[in-house]
């Protein structure tokens, strides 16, 4: 029988569950990285039991981890693994190094800063981990200040793709409130040379041969707080996802604003119709059925808490304008908590899961498509990101 | 033999429950130190001090002997306790918050 395992990102470590496919009782293992940021955790698709984790701290700067075992051991792989006196396996943690090199695009040494003006690339943290669909020692991680840098042996090293920076609109990135992120990698697996990319506050970009050259994929975003409407770059984008099956679709939840693109990003039209508020930062596909759409509506960006207090999904089963409020089992009052953008995913069991972790610290499940919710858990330190995956 | 006492998760990190004790060659610096460390500890590179250009992380401050040694140059020789290892040379996470 397949089960899931559910890795859970949070302000103050990492937490791995695990249930059969009825998803019902769960068994909660960590904290792993005590007291470190996990931004985000995932597995290989081509290797499910290799996991990559991104630790970081605002003290000690950044480190990446990977297991062997489905999160059983890990180690920090950058610079070899040697052993401690101890016996620990131990390995240096990672350096990521923006390319400057003349050889390799148009080095880019600024981008602009609140202020207006030009503000040195500086790396901060990694936000997100995407590890290859086909080999386990490939992985994506999208940085702030923004770039995205891919290793191709297991984590030991990592090398910018310098193409996406040094494209031309780089130095009309800004930073938003969470700072410059690069916090979304879609991959696809029907197209190995085409990569999505997202960043805050810059918008969404395309590549399709494999991360060398990329463009912006922006025509159709509206943001109010930017003067010129068809600019080509400084969109809020929160997120974006894909069903595998369709990958020229996209959904994307934008600061404010559902949105939806059927041609691979290179138009986007407003699907948020009924819902209550469009503004929120997380969104999902149903596995199976790629017009199945998920988001969390959050009051405002002045507000990052749910509409009167009520956590609800909304879920549309028409790729958007019509949603339906998913309610049962969730919180009906008194609820105050935000779903950031990557603490949203859907398994791949027949009936497909849904799965959200909040600042509150709970993590929930539906194992029928957002009809019932319940609690995994409930009092781990705010959720950062959640990711799952289908085992056999 | 100089004693180091690294902050609770960078212990963690480098799987050690207690002080560290290294053999630093030459003048005992913050550096010398710092280069011992992360020799015999690869995973803390970066987290005391920046990869490349080896600056201090800014939350990260250096005392011994009572001292306050952070905006010391990094290669000024240390106090003689420290070098002899009657003292300790302290990696502290800087606090803050409530």
């Amino acid at each position: 029988m397949s089960r899931v395992r559910v890795l859970a990102g949070t302000r103050k470590g990492a937490f791995i569950l695990e249930s059969d496919g009825k998803r019902q009782n769960w068994d909660v293992q960590g904290p792993y990285f005590t007291g470190w940021e996990v931004y985000h955790m995932k597995g290989s698709p081509a290797e499910p039991n290799r996991l990559y984790a991104s630790q970081t701290s605002g003290w000690f700067g950044q480190v990446i981890q990977r297991s062997n075992d489905g999160g059983k051991t890990w180690e920090a792989p950058g610079g070899g693994v040697q052993k401690s006196p101890q016996g620990w396996p131990m390995g240096e943690s990672n350096r990521f190094v923006y390319d400057t090199s003349a050889e390799t695009g148009k080095p880019l040494t600024t981008h602009q800063f609140y202020d207006g003006t030009q503000h040195p690339w500086e790396f901060k943290r990694v936000w997100h981990l995407e590890p290859s669909l086909t080999d386990p020692e490939t992985v994506y991680a999208g940085i702030e200040d923004a770039a995205i840098f891919r290793t191709t042996d297991g984590a030991h090293s990592w090398h910018e793709l310098p193409g996406l920076r040094g494209h031309g609109t780089g130095p009309n990135w800004q930073p938003g409130a969470g700072g410059m992120c690069l916090h979304t990698i879609i991959l696809d697996e029907k197209d190995p040379g085409r990569i999505y990319i997202a960043i805050s506050a810059a918008g969404a970009f395309r590549s399709d041969d494999g991360g060398k050259n990329w463009k912006p994929i922006n025509r159709g975003l509206r943001s109010p707080y930017l003067p010129d409407q068809d600019v080509e770059v400084g969109h809020c984008v929160h997120h974006i996802a894909m069903n595998a099956s369709r990958p020229g679709v996209l959904f994307m939840q934008k600061h404010w604003d559902v949105m939806r693109s059927d041609d691979a990003g290179e138009n986007w039209h407003e699907v948020s119709g009924n819902l209550p508020t469009d503004f929120g930062f997380a969104i999902d596909v149903h596995t199976h059925e790629p017009e199945t759409v998920y988001v969390v509506p959050i009051k405002s960006d002045s507000e990052h808490f749910p509409l009167d207090g009520k956590l609800r999904v909304y879920r549309s089963r028409t790729g958007g304008n019509e949603w339906e409020e998913l309610a049962r089992g969730l919180p009906e009052r008194n609820c105050y908590v935000n779903v950031f953008r990557d603490a949203m995913a859907v398994d791949r069991l027949d009936e497909c899961g849904i799965y959200f972790g909040t600042t509150g610290g709970q993590v929930y499940v539906s194992p029928d498509a957002g009809d019932h919710w319940a609690p995994i858990v409930r009092d781990l330190p705010p959720v950062l990101s959640v990711e799952v995956q289908t085992l056999n | 033999m100089v004693r180091v006492i690294l902050p609770f998760h960078l212990r963690t990190l480098a799987h050690v429950d207690s002080d560290v004790e290294l053999e630093v060659a030459g003048v005992v610096t913050q550096q010398s130190i710092l280069d011992a460390l992360e020799a015999r500890y690869p995973v803390l590179r970066g987290t005391i001090r920046d990869h490349d250009t080896l600056k201090r992380r800014p939350f990260i401050r250096f005392f011994a002997c009572e001292q306050d040694l952070s905006h010391d140059p990094p290669d000024s020789p240390l106090p003689e306790p420290v070098a002899k290892g009657l003292e300790p040379f302290m990696v502290i996470g800087a606090i803050a918050g409530g």
